[in-house]
């Protein structure tokens, strides 16, 4: 019966069409194509109203986004909580393919700002006149949302200036003092191990984040962008000062082998195994929730320098709001996120527990004498804003550092379990980085 | 194309030649539509569209171009999904007759009669297969960690150092160990129900002519099974190829041990997640779908040829 053989085909055809049809088609496509959006017609986009959906993980941002309700009715803010970093920018890069359910307004951190803002899927703040804010905002987080152009991709929501975390009670029991070089660091770790073998200065077993921001600090600058020329290169002065000191703390074992954010993780920084952490400022919130064990014996102190004179920080984490070139309602979208990260939220967000990235905040006093039970009643903001302050110029992420961070231990992590030196990881992972670089159509020069 | 779930088609009495058939074959319709409808859907056209996406290629810049079978091309020379395949193949060399091996011991000592508390035996065997597969993975790496698990337990109780089991020279074991804790009940299981359809009369016989044990198992009850055996064979290979679960969760706790690209089916997820390459990912997929095909292909034709 070669009819219903045939009708057979024709309806799995039809079928699969309908399946292709699904994720291949839909147009819906927003954005639209006016320039230069003046504050009135910002004000007319609030007067008339309409809903804004904000994809964004970041918690603080629920109250901020119920008084942008409050203040200007007839606007609705659909917060969505669409996954933590990488699965949001999953879910957001599907979005953009697909031209279909893209947000009006995403949370990005710094580090992943280039994959969005190179291949021109945000739209350019400087039409909204955001150049005009640069001063607001401290340096770091301003670099980050320029990504590595003269343009403003996104407004600043929070940052991460550096400084060392360290647990005062265990330096205190071994008589050692708190480093402000590397080098004094090294010798920290040696005598800390020594006196007690179960106890190690930091663990790391290689996170790209923590890697790339001291790199920063040290003065490396393995990547250079211009548009879709990139380059990327590890063999700098400064890559070499830290892969120096580094590959002794991994060659004498001095760092714990915990993985961060796991359970052990939690425990060692209760208990004393782990002394320090050198991370980004937003880290006292997660101290006070998962080590409340240790409250009382952790301190805050500058990031240990590169060179005895050095007074140089760097940022780790942090991200911003920007608007998705496909999303809708331009107008009232800007309104929202200046708002909330140069606007009255700000406050709110503190308030919450965030950490800014406006200069004003960082150097209110009210900020600044901000004691916290946890750091045994220390200033630590005063710490924090310094750095913050410090952080040192023109570095820029890859277009592509999200993809390039999840190879990172497949390269120089191998640099933390075999004989394989820190130097030579980092070159590999230049290697992958410029390989997948390409393939994405970069034009990548070693 | 006949349709026997059609009823009119058993109907003997004659009728009008033209409506009959048409009444016929619509009823056949109605009963294979459903079906049809469901395989095309869900099995069909998610083939049809990975083999789609694998002539694309999606660039952050430059966008989706046409690239016919360049994707095809690049798998081939991939050193890390060449890689990927070799790990999983010493996996599968090494596990798979491990796996296969208690669980026919444990099958024929079950099969026995021989021995006590047969059926909690049974079942405490059979246990580790109702656990899921992620919550298995998440038990034993907690497990084998060496500072607060039951690794780090055992070196502190008895003062010696055992080996990371997650470091890279161990992890693929250690991996092993979990795959096969969780399947050999499974395994067992097919064995023993294969055991069971053995006549009694066979072992009787055999009892008569002064068979031992041994000989019995040689002679009756692996012959008879063999079926069996190929099948959990197959099964085996082709779960081996597509091992996914364990390293995806244990990464996290060894991340320098567990690369992105360490088993195929990983390497795609990475490669569609991580990197957005969609296109590259369902062309690794369809590759590495055909080598498992192929290999599942060879065990069967070898393990029939043995049976006939």
């Amino acid at each position: 019966m070669p009819k219903h053989s045939r009708r057979l085909l024709r309806g799995i055809g039809l079928v699969c069409a309908l399946a292709l049809g699904v994720t291949a088609c839909g147009d819906e496509s927003g954005g639209s194509g006016q320039k230069s959006v003046s504050q009135d017609d910002i004000r007319a986009a609030l007067e008339k109203g309409g809903t804004l959906t904000v994809w964004a993980w970041e918690p603080t941002l629920k109250q901020v986004a119920a008084d942008f309700e409050k203040k200007h009715p007839g606007v609705e803010v659909e917060l969505v909580n669409a996954g933590t970093n990488n699965d949001q920018y999953t879910a957001l890069q599907n979005a953009i393919s697909a031209k279909k359910g893209v947000p009006d307004v995403a949370q990005i951190e710094y580090y992943a700002m280039g994959q969005y803002a190179l291949t021109k899927q945000l739209t350019d703040l400087e039409d909204f006149g955001a150049g005009k804010l640069s001063a607001k905002f401290s340096p770091g987080p301003w670099q980050g949302v320029q990504a590595g152009t003269n343009r403003v991709h996104a407004l600043p929501m929070d940052s991460g200036p550096m400084a060392l975390f360290y647990n005062k009670k265990v330096f205190d029991k071994y008589g050692i003092e708190t480093p402000t070089t590397w080098a004094e660091y090294l010798d920290a770790a040696r005598d800390l191990h020594k006196a007690d073998p179960k106890a190690y200065i930091t663990a790391d077993t290689g996170d790209a984040g923590v890697t790339t921001s001291l790199l920063w600090q040290a003065g490396s600058r393995p990547y250079t962008v211009n548009g879709t020329k990139v380059g990327i290169d590890f063999s700098d002065e400064g890559a070499k000062t830290y892969t120096d000191t580094w590959q002794k703390l991994i060659d004498e074992k001095l760092l714990a082998p915990v993985n961060p954010w796991t359970d052990d993780w939690y425990k060692a920084l209760g208990d004393g195994t782990i002394a320090t952490l050198a991370t980004g400022a937003w880290m006292p919130a997660n101290l006070v929730s998962g080590v409340k064990e240790a409250a009382g014996d952790w301190r805050v102190a500058p990031l240990p320098q590169w060179s005895a004179d050095g007074r140089s920080s760097a940022e780790n984490g942090g991200s911003a709001l920007a608007l998705p070139e496909l999303g809708k309602n331009e107008a009232l979208a800007y309104a929202f996120v200046e708002y909330a990260s140069a606007g009255d939220g700000v406050a709110t967000r503190l308030e919450n527990g965030a950490f800014p990235a406006t200069t004003a905040d960082l150097q209110s006093t009210a900020f600044q004498d901000t004691a916290f039970d946890y750091f045994g009643g220390q200033k630590a903001n005063k710490i924090f804003a310094e750095s913050a302050a410090n952080v040192a110029d023109d570095w820029s992420y890859l277009p592509y550092q999200v993809y390039a961070n999840s190879i990172f231990n497949d390269t120089v992590g191998k640099a933390y379990v075999s004989g394989t030196t820190l130097a030579e990881g980092l070159k590999s992972w230049q290697q992958a980085s410029v390989d997948y670089g390409n393939k994405q159509g970069f034009t990548v020069a070693k | 194309m006949t349709t026997p779930l059609s009823p009119g088609a058993a109907a003997p009495r004659p009728a009008p030649p033209r409506a009959a058939r048409s009444r016929r074959s619509w009823t056949g319709w109605g009963f294979l539509g459903p079906f049809v409808a469901v395989f095309a859907l869900v099995f069909l056209a998610p083939i049809g569209y990975s083999l789609y996406l694998s002539l694309f290629r999606d660039r952050l810049i430059g966008g989706n171009t046409f690239v016919g079978l360049d994707n095809y091309r690049q798998a081939l020379g991939d050193e890390r999904f060449w890689a990927a395949l070799g790990r999983i193949s010493l996996f599968l060399a090494v596990q798979v007759p491990v796996m296969l091996g208690i669980a026919l011991l444990v099958a024929l000592a079950l099969d026995s009669g021989r021995l006590y508390g047969r059926d909690f035996f049974r079942v405490s065997i059979f246990l580790p297969y109702a656990v899921p597969a992620v919550v298995a993975t998440l038990m034993w790496g907690f497990m084998y960690g060496t500072r607060f698990g039951l690794v780090g337990d055992v070196n502190d109780a008895l003062g010696v150092s055992l080996p990371d089991p997650l470091s890279p020279g161990l992890v693929l074991a250690s991996i092993g160990n979990i795959v096969t804790w969780e399947f050999v009940g499974y395994n067992m299981l097919i064995f023993y129900a294969a055991l069971r359809v053995v006549p009694h009369s066979l072992y009787e016989a055999a009892q008569i002519d002064g068979a031992g044990q041994l000989r019995v198992i040689t002679a009756i009850k692996l012959p008879a099974i063999r079926g069996a055996l190929v099948i959990a064979t197959i099964f085996s290979v082709i779960g081996s190829f597509q091992l996914f679960n364990e390293p995806s969760i244990l990464q996290p706790l060894a991340p320098n041990a567990v690369t992105t690209d360490y088993t195929p089916n990983f390497y795609t997820y990475s490669l569609s997640f991580n990197g957005q390459q969609h296109n590259y990912s369902a062309t690794v997929a369809i590759v590495m779908g055909l080598i498992t095909m192929a290999i599942a292909y060879v065990v069967q034709l070898r393990g029939m040829r043995k049976g006939g």
